[in-house]
């Protein structure tokens, strides 16, 4: 009995509910007759969509700072970048050097000019961190709503000259929903894609999930190196590594700057699958949803592996989007899915945090 | 003349003291005048709604301050009871009941799911200790979807619920929720002459109670309390004499009370009770403490007659009820934190470990800190919702948390002290910002449109800016200490 006790405090029964939940959907999809195929295409290209967002929050539990539910700030210079490639007509550069390269040019300079921002603020709020050790999680998620806020104000009078951002009507600002069509819009995904079974198949979008486990595997051999080495020991141990002569608070910066730097890659990504580019609220909830995935997929508070992100993320996923299908089929023409996201998503955070021991542990 | 120059370094260090005590107060009252100076609109527009305002908020706010003092931060989790208000209105609205009994029906009937969800939500503050907030915050979100879950498909999907008033498809509620045939303004359209009838009932009630139960012992002690009984029979009969008054009877007999009438008789029941105190109680009243009441009562009654005053002070009219509610509010937490109950809340707030090893059921008192928190929300947020009358079923209460936090924050709380006064101070100060800083930002930027983020920055910018001074504050006491503090994510690890 005892054993079965110990062995139960390892099992994560969310996690397990969900799983189950997920392959209940999937069979209960395949009896009501719905085409499944398709959705598995759209799995697949949120999946990948979704899954660079999702692989920042391993560099901050790595670093001992724990999910990052500020990663709003990152999105936010990740939009940004994405702005001013939209701006500067990157794409038309691009196609001017070599007809088809435009997108990817715009792509890639929206990444690496997010990146700079992201790691420019990713070590000051790592400054900023560093200082209220201890109640990571409430000041994170804070500083990043504050700080969507005070973007939402710059969106609203950002002095943008394109067309495709500017408001219809005379004003400066950036509209609500940006077209990348234009731009960099589908450009991950369309390259080398193909459907499996005929044009009615699943259509896998090759370049995004490569482009996703490529990231996937960057951060992991980063991580076997002596730098991620050291991170991993800062966040596990921080006692341990300062004998050891490790800088702590030096690789807890370094951590959430990764983090917020992969932040903003992933939301480019992000827009790039989704051809549409929200600035103002829309980065609101996206922490709490990368949280929540990979938790899913197994992480804790203190642990995370990359093996995590990639199940967690297909998972809520998949469920988020075999939902309403399902849904809709079985009760009559409703959408629960979005009731159903709020539940699992915080259900989950709420019970890793029950798990995570917090101040009550110095008390025994 | 040396002495003199010490008692003026003195005063020095006092003045940078209450300074440095209030800064948070004083930035936002900074802050506040000079959006008011920017926003270019009358005053008295402004001071009627932030007072409409106060009445709607302030027992949300109120809320807060026993979990604070026992140790669990600021309370985000009060979303619960806002939710158990809004349950409890469904069911009363689709009764039918009307008015004040339909309004204490929902008290009835939210009281004890509050005490459920209260009991849940201190359940999971205990296994959460140390990181109270953020796991109030997500119980917030939650707590949101289970309620739209209910709301949306469980009411009339699983629950009978045939109303087609409220049923748009057959089941789920619809989205806005009006109030104006049943319970709005029920609180608030009770007229002052009602409360202060109530109050000298109650007070005679009281007073008979224990005297024909013999509580008092002393001769002394009786006598008090029979010149209380009489006083109250004596205020009791005036009333009615009063209201036979036509010109009285319009003033405090109508169902809104003007701010001018209220101060001035507010001023004149101070005075005369500070001189009752003195020579019908032979308290020890000082004469300089007469002097003082004398004197502001003069002031203010005073400063009511001058013109641009008395403007604003005319254009506000307030609701006796709910102002008395207020207080009512103030007093409930004051008493609790004089009670046994109370010490312990505030020994477990400032350290669990010496409370534990001093016999007191940590657990337990955090969990009632949580029940009581979560009750009075409930009352705060049918109070609010009489007021507006007309409320979005589904999400009303997903920002309940984060205005009341916010504006406590303002007035002075930290995560660990709070107090009513900091409570009230907050919510004026709090809503005036939210007044004026959007009519500001017109008024600089010249869009209108941009308000809504420029309130929802503030609120954000406050939490944020306070939590992390607190945690910094911490920090450095943890660090002044001889044990580096042991983090979350490394206790994990342990």
């Amino acid at each position: 009995m005892e054993k079965l006790k110990a062995s139960m405090k390892h099992v994560n029964i969310p996690r397990l509910i969900i799983i189950l939940f997920f392959l209940l959907i999937l069979l209960l999809a395949y009896i009501n007759g719905i085409d499944v195929n398709s959705y598995i295409g759209s799995i697949l290209k949120y999946w990948g969509m979704w899954g660079i967002l999702v692989l920042a929050m391993v560099p901050s539990i790595k670093c001992g700072i724990g999910p990052n539910f500020g990663i709003s700030l990152g999105i936010v210079c990740g939009l940004l970048g994405s702005l001013l490639a939209v701006e500067f007509g990157i794409t038309a550069w691009g196609d001017a050097i070599m007809p088809g390269f435009g997108p990817w040019a715009a792509i890639f300079f929206a990444m690496a000019l997010s990146a700079v921002f992201a790691w420019v603020v990713g070590v000051l709020y790592g400054k900023i961190l560093n200082c209220v050790k201890g109640s990571e999680m409430t000041v994170t998620t804070y500083i990043g709503y504050s700080f969507i806020y005070l973007m939402c104000i710059v969106w609203f009078r950002a002095p943008f000259q394109s067309g495709e951002i500017k408001w219809p009507i005379g004003a400066d600002g950036v509209r609500n929903a940006v077209s990348m069509d234009t731009s960099f819009g589908e450009v991950l995904n369309d390259f080398m894609g193909f459907y499996i079974g005929g044009e009615k198949g699943i259509y896998v979008p090759t370049g995004l999930v490569l482009f996703f486990l490529l990231c996937c595997l960057v951060v992991y051999i980063y991580f076997r190196s002596k730098s991620g080495l050291a991170i991993t020991a800062a966040g596990s141990n921080p006692n341990f590594a300062r004998a050891n002569g490790i800088n702590v608070d030096k690789m807890r910066i370094k951590g959430i700057a990764i983090s917020t730097v992969l932040g903003a890659i992933g939301i480019v990504v992000y827009t790039q699958g989704f051809g549409i580019l929200q600035a103002y609220t829309a980065p609101l909830t996206m922490g709490f949803q990368c949280v929540a995935a990979v938790l899913i997929g197994g992480a804790t508070t203190g642990k995370a592996k990359i093996s995590h992100v990639i199940l967690g993320t297909f998972i809520f996923q998949g469920l988020l989007i075999l939902t309403p299908p399902v849904s809709n089929k079985m009760l009559a023409g409703t959408d629960i899915s979005d009731t159903m996201r709020q539940i699992i998503q915080n259900g989950v955070i709420l019970y890793a945090l029950t798990k995570a021991k917090g101040g009550s542990s110095n008390e025994e | 003349m040396k002495n003199n120059a010490e008692t003026k370094i003195s005063f020095g260090s006092y003045v940078k003291n209450a300074l440095f005590n209030n800064k948070v107060i004083i930035l936002f009252i900074v802050l506040c005048v000079a959006c008011i100076m920017t926003a270019n609109t009358s005053m008295s527009y402004i001071a009627s709604e932030v007072f409409s305002r106060f009445g709607r908020n302030a027992c949300l706010v109120l809320a807060l301050i026993i979990p604070c003092l026992a140790g669990l931060g600021m309370n985000f989790g009060i979303v619960v009871g806002a939710i158990a208000a809004q349950i409890a209105i469904f069911f009363v609205v689709h009764w039918g009941f009307t008015g004040i009994g339909g309004f204490l029906l929902c008290t009835l009937l939210s009281t004890p799911m509050a005490l459920l969800f209260g009991w849940l939500l201190g359940i999971l503050y205990n296994k959460t200790k140390g990181s109270e907030m953020v796991t109030g915050l997500i119980l917030g979100f939650f707590a949101d979807g289970v309620y739209r879950l209910f709301t949306l498909y469980i009411i009339g999907g699983v629950i009978p619920y045939d109303d087609p008033n409220l049923l748009d498809r057959g089941f789920g509620l619809r989205n806005a929720f009006d109030l104006s045939d049943s319970i709005k303004y029920s609180l608030d359209d009770i007229s002052f002459v009602t409360v202060f009838r109530i109050l000298m009932i109650f007070i005679i009630v009281l007073q008979l109670v224990s005297l024909v139960m013999g509580v008092k012992k002393t001769a002394e002690a009786r006598r008090e309390s029979l010149i209380k009984l009489v006083s109250s029979a004596v205020g009791l009969v005036l009333s009615f004499v009063l209201m036979a008054v036509p010109g009285v009877a319009s003033m405090i007999g109508g169902t809104r009370i003007i701010l001018s009438d209220t101060l001035r008789i507010a001023m004149i029941v101070y005075v005369i009770s500070v001189l009752v105190k003195k020579f019908v109680f032979r308290k020890d009243v000082k004469g300089e403490d007469m002097i003082k009441a004398v004197v502001i009562a003069a002031l203010v009654i005073g400063l009511s007659y001058v013109p641009a005053i008395r403007n604003i002070l005319r254009s506000i009219s307030i609701s006796a009820c709910t102002y008395a509610v207020i207080c009512l509010f103030c007093f409930f937490n004051n008493w609790i934190l004089d009670t046994k109950l109370g010490q312990d809340m505030r020994t477990v707030g400032q350290n669990r470990i010496v409370a534990g090893s001093a016999g007191i059921n940590v657990d337990r008192i955090r969990i009632i800190a949580t029940c009581i928190s979560t009750v009075l929300a409930a009352w705060g947020q049918m109070i609010y919702l009489q007021n507006l009358g007309t409320f979005n079923t589904v999400q009303q209460q997903s920002n309940v948390g984060l205005y009341a936090v916010a504006a406590i924050l303002v007035g002075g709380a930290s995560v660990q002290k709070a107090n009513n006064k900091q409570a009230i101070i907050g919510v004026v100060l709090f809503h005036t910002l939210f007044v004026v800083a959007p009519l500001a930002a017109t008024q600089i930027i010249g869009d209108s449109a941009i308000s809504e983020y420029i309130r929802m920055f503030i609120c954000y910018g406050v939490i944020a800016v306070s939590l992390a001074m607190h945690a910094w504050k911490k920090k450095d006491v943890a660090v002044k200490g001889a044990q580096a503090p042991i983090s979350n994510v490394e206790a994990g690890e342990l």
